[in-house]
């Protein structure tokens, strides 16, 4: 027995550091995720809604936003498994379509938002002075507003909120955050040596920034990226659930939920409000676990191999 | 002894015939403003380097030695124009880079290069070693793709890389082998002139032999011409044709490495050569040769300097010409340059 452990040993060692070769930084975080199973749990289960999303055609044939006033508030049945809602929208169809609004908005306004707040984050950290000044006086401002506050405000002073705007308003209102994490981390990147090299080979700005700094940076930006999205779905529903986000009729789940401020709906049709408040829930909750995954695999000293 | 005076001479003699200066360094100054109060306005001034002069020959190797704050990596730096100057004129092959922008700079680090201190930081860890060998190459443009990955498989193998070791990352190497992909990254573009910031002061002592000799080999094979850093007198002996001692932002002493470890004439020099621990076999010399000389106190704060001589304060040789008047590096025996009162009426 021992001589047969002993014969494997070395060579799973050497198959491992074949293994090994070649892996960039960021491919060893790659790899790190992968082992780590609450992360691909929520992987699996956010590919599974998502892939729900973009199949709902297939999945249901009512149109979602299609109102029926003869088959209102009808209970779960073989023609509407979920029953319909206080319009005799179908339940089912609303829920999926609306996982495509959540899914759209989280996903959408997440990227603008890391946009804007890694440009705004790069340049304040990069050139710092006066330009820092100003980018961080800003954030600074809109920070000490209260973000669902400025958010609602901005979209009660607009008539008709559309996807594409409030896309826009979360972004707008929420890149701060990002932009000083970016800050943060390129100030300590602008005094690592290899910095210096990179300007002692006479390279321009816009190559040390996009070679060196945010390759380094990546890690603590997808991070904050995938939490933020999760935030931001939820941001969404709580809107749309007092009203102040996407109107009726196109379907999301935090309209959907809505309906259960209708004590009527809240208490005896459980099946028209739990099942997108368990989306939600759900949903919210395989984003966090790849966030912590994701943590965790950019995270060298939680390499314990 | 005989041995030594001719090979010293012959030494000379050559040196003579070719000396081109590569490098003229003309009271060059960096101030590092100290800002404070609310309002971040400069209420002083950190003389890192403090009006030096100083001229380098092709081919050869400067040794700059000193303590850790006494300003010989940011003179370093100043001469390839990673930091600006204060004051003063920096002359790379006649040409003046004092005041040149980063843009106009930027073709002449073709022929100027750095090797940093610590291999761990001064290389991308998210770069491979073909993609670290070969930004400079790109960065200059001088070469196409195919040239390019000829030049870095030439210059992986001067350093002693393998060529597979081009597709790996610099966290799958050791602090010897990363100061070689360092050197690789700075040799690549061909340099004429390469700052060597204390390039083994972070390796173990069994290293560092080997990345100096490698260093030694290659300055032969490309004709280069090194500035080398470091804190202690006994790296530099092993590189250095020339050697220069700085305290406080100022030049002590500069000389030919013979003569000034054997006949030092800065008390801080002499001070240094004392601090060197020697495995001396023949005791009764070494006795007489080498008296200890320690240094009390620590560096003084280069923001705020002693008045007249920097090195006043620790100096077991100080007298009162030495707190009012500044003294000068001068020319005391043929290129053997020391700023001491001692040696004022030679």
């Amino acid at each position: 027995m021992q001589s047969i452990s002993n014969n494997e040993q070395p060579a799973e060692d050497m198959t491992m550091d074949v293994d090994r070769k070649h892996r960039s930084p960021f491919q060893l975080s790659m790899r790190r995720f992968m082992r780590n199973k609450l992360a691909i749990a929520g992987l699996v289960v956010l590919t599974l809604i998502v892939c729900a999303s973009i199949f709902a055609p297939l999945l249901t044939d009512y149109d979602p936003e299609e109102a029926n006033l003869l088959m209102v508030e009808q209970k779960p049945s073989s023609d509407h498994i979920l029953g319909t809602d206080s319009s005799g929208r179908d339940n089912f169809a609303r829920l999926l379509y609306g996982s495509r609004i959540s899914l759209t908005i989280g996903f959408s306004a997440m990227l603008f938002t890391v946009l804007i707040g890694l440009i705004m984050g790069a340049v304040s950290g990069y050139y710092g002075g006066i330009i820092d000044n100003i980018i961080m006086r800003v954030t600074d401002i809109i920070l000490a507003l209260p973000f669902i506050v400025l958010a609602m405000t901005i979209m009660a002073l607009l008539e008709k909120v559309t996807i594409g705007l409030f896309i826009v308003i979360i972004a707008v209102t929420a890149w701060p955050s990002l932009a000083r994490i970016v800050r943060g981390t390129f100030l300590s990147l602008r005094e690592q040596e290899f910095v210096l090299g990179a300007r002692a080979i006479g390279a321009r700005d816009s190559r040390i920034i996009f070679r060196h700094f945010i390759p380094n940076a990546i890690g603590p930006i997808i991070v904050n990226a995938t939490l933020m999205m999760a935030s931001m779905i939820l941001f969404e529903s709580g809107l749309s659930f007092i009203g102040m986000g996407i109107p009726q009729p196109t379907p999301t789940w935090g309209n959907m939920i809505s309906e259960a401020q209708n004590i009527r709906v809240l208490r005896y049709h459980p099946e028209a409000w739990i099942p997108p408040g368990l989306s939600i829930l759900i949903t919210v909750l395989a984003i966090n676990f790849i966030g912590d995954g994701l943590r965790d695999a950019f995270d060298p000293k939680s390499d314990r191999r | 002894m005989t041995l030594k005076t001719t090979e010293s001479s012959q030494f000379e003699a050559t040196k003579e015939v070719e000396k081109e200066i590569l490098i003229d360094v003309q009271n060059v100054k960096k101030y590092f403003p100290i800002k404070g109060g609310v309002l971040k306005r400069t209420i002083g001034h950190l003389k890192a380097v403090d009006d030096v002069s100083f001229t380098i020959y092709k081919g050869e190797t400067l040794g700059i030695v000193g303590e850790s704050g006494s300003g010989k990596s940011t003179l370093g730096r100043l001469l390839i124009r990673l930091l600006d100057p204060t004051e003063g004129k920096i002359l790379f092959q006649e040409a003046d880079i004092t005041h040149l922008t980063q843009r106009q700079v930027r073709p002449y680090r073709q022929d100027m290069q750095i090797v940093f201190q610590d291999p761990f930081a001064s290389l991308n860890s998210k770069m491979s070693v073909e993609q670290l060998i070969e930004e400079p190459l790109i960065v200059q443009g001088r070469l196409d793709r195919n040239q390019r990955k000829a030049r870095i498989l030439e210059i992986i193998e001067k350093v002693g890389l393998r060529p597979s070791d081009r597709q790996k990352y610099p966290h799958e190497f050791s602090g010897g082998q990363r100061q070689r992909i360092s050197i690789a990254r700075a040799l690549v573009l061909k340099p004429k002139f390469v700052i060597c910031d204390e390039p083994v002061s972070a390796l173990d002592v069994s290293i560092q032999a080997q990345v100096l000799n490698l260093m030694k080999d290659l300055q032969d094979e490309f004709g280069l011409t090194y500035l080398f850093i470091a804190h202690d007198l006994s790296v530099v002996k092993h590189i250095s044709e020339r050697v220069a001692v700085m305290y406080l932002g100022r030049l002590a002493e500069i000389a030919p490495k013979n003569r000034l470890y054997e006949n030092p004439l800065h008390p801080y020099t002499k001070a240094l050569l004392s601090s060197i621990p020697v495995i001396d076999l023949d005791e009764d010399a070494s006795k007489v040769k080498r008296e200890k000389i320690k240094l009390s106190g620590d560096l003084p704060s280069p923001a705020n300097p002693p008045s007249g001589c920097t090195f006043r304060t620790r100096c077991p040789q100080a007298h009162e010409r030495c707190a009012i008047d500044r003294p000068e590096l001068r020319e005391i025996e043929e290129d053997h340059f020391v700023a001491c009162h001692l040696y004022d009426n030679k």
